[in-house]
């Protein structure tokens, strides 16, 4: 086992691991926060999806031992009022999909500047939805975007 | 599992230098998928490089563009003069996988997994990017178009680490990257396409169509000489000269061959007079 220190969801946090944890078995198993999902654990689907010091990353893919002194934040860290445009819209039906979409969803709405470069389809393509037909998915986010142009 | 955390390139040397078994780590986008059920590499040695500060830079300097062996596609898509200088790499970067792949994975991951499919390496190469390994013993140098010798089999010696992607920096007329997947994010290539000319001539490099990513020298040549070219057809003897494509789960040989050499003809019918 090692020890491994580092900041979740703004607060420092240590956990002991097994070298061979992803960081989504010591979120999920170690420390209890289950909000992120595994749908594929293979980088596809992103429902694991946190942000790794600031970019949405697949945490099925992230060896637990890089994360030493990083900022890392899960779904549970999100402004719940945030994620109203998302549920208005109908961006979310069974929710299998939905703490990653809010992930990357969030973090689009939190850096509106990548959108003078990127579309959002573009940025929502790692998170896959068997449900919505992604148009949901994407109104959601625009009205969340307005909403924060306005605000 | 032991995994190694390296501060320094020079401990990072010693240590595989003395465990040549040890796998280096680096975005882990390869080396992650279906973790729990590749229970054997879970006993290996890991050398991780996320710590290696001096591995991550990303400088234009001398007439060249130097990728530190940690610079991942995110960090190329959004780093300054990039569109302008190397509009490939960035036109790449944004068809590997999507953002959460983008975010982590690495150029240098993407030539060591040495996959015939990759996106990265056809790009490089059509830049002339040459591989810079090191190992306790020094530095070595290796072309990008010579760093394969077969399928999923590379000039590194385990001993040696990549540690940086040289490119020269050339004024190019023609720049030109496809992708054809299953969907437009998320898919791994059936063909992939990088085409470039400067003063150095023309490169023209192919993936998915060959047990390694390659450069296609017969069409390079028939574009050096001005061979007229009437229609896609026109091409079909270069492209089986220049590849050697298979059924598999994702395409057929002749699908491949087929939209290799409609690209082709698309993509230059524009810019070579010869075409028409
Ligand atoms: C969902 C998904 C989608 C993907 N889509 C694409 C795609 O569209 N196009 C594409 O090309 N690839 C794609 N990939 C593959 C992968 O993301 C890339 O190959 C990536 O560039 C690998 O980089 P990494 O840093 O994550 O490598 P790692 O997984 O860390 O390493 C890969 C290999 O390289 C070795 N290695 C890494 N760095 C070094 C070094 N400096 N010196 C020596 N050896 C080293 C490792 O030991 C390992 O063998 C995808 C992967 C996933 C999971
Ligand atoms: S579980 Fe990580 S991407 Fe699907
Ligand atoms: S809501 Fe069901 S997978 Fe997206």
């Amino acid at each position: 086992m090692i020890t491994l220190a580092f900041t979740l969801n703004g607060a420092p946090a240590t956990v002991e691991i097994d070298p061979a944890d992803r960081l989504l078995d010591v979120l999920r198993e170690r420390l209890g926060l289950t909000g992120t999902k595994e749908g594929c654990g293979e980088g596809e689907c992103g429902a694991c999806t946190v942000w790794l010091d600031g970019l949405p990353v697949n945490s099925c893919l992230v060896p637990a031992y890089q994360v030493r002194g990083a900022r890392v934040h899960t779904v549970e860290s999100l402004d719940p009022a945030a994620l109203e445009p998302l549920l208005v819209h109908g961006a979310t039906q069974c929710g299998a999909c939905t703490p990653g979409v809010a992930m990357t969803a969030c973090w689009i709405v939190g850096h509106p500047e990548i959108l003078a470069s990127h579309s959002l389809r573009e940025l929502l393509a790692g998170n896959l939805c068997r449900c919505t037909g992604y148009d949901g998915i994407v109104a959601g986010v625009q009205a969340a975007l307005d909403a924060g142009a306005r605000a | 599992m032991t995994v190694h955390q390296p501060g320094t390139l020079r401990e990072a040397l010693d240590l595989i230098a003395g465990k040549p078994e040890a796998v280096p780590v680096a975005g882990a986008t390869d080396l992650l998928v279906h973790w729990p059920a590749r229970v054997a590499e879970h006993d290996r040695d890991y050398v991780d490089l996320s710590r290696i500060a001096e591995l991550k830079a990303i400088a234009f300097r001398n007439g060249e563009l130097m990728l530190g062996a940690l610079a991942t596609y995110w960090d190329v898509i959004h780093a300054g003069r990039m569109k302008e200088g190397f509009p490939l790499l960035v036109a790449a970067a944004r068809q590997v996988g999507a953002v959460q792949i983008q975010a982590r994975g690495t150029w240098a991951g993407n030539i060591v997994n040495a996959s015939p499919a990759a996106d990265g390496v056809p790009v490089l190469m059509a830049y002339d990017a040459v591989v810079v390994l090191a190992s306790r013993a020094g530095q070595e140098e290796v072309p990008l178009d010579r760093f394969y010798t077969g399928y999923k089999q590379t000039r590194r010696r385990p001993d040696q680490l990549v540690v940086a992607i040289r490119i020269p920096w050339r004024a190019h007329d023609v720049a030109v990257f496809e992708k054809v997947g299953g969907r437009r994010a998320q898919a791994i290539a059936k063909v992939g396409l990088a085409i470039a000319h400067s003063a150095a001539g023309w490169r023209v490099v192919a993936a998915s169509v060959a047990p390694t990513v390659r450069r296609c020298t017969a069409i390079e040549r028939l574009l050096t000489d001005g061979t007229p070219v009437r229609g896609p057809d026109d091409l079909h003897p270069a492209i089986e000269r220049d590849v050697t494509p298979i059924d598999d789960l994702r395409s057929t040989a002749a699908y491949r061959k087929t939209v290799m050499a409609r690209l082709l003809y698309d993509d230059l019918r524009g810019v070579c007079p010869a075409f028409s």
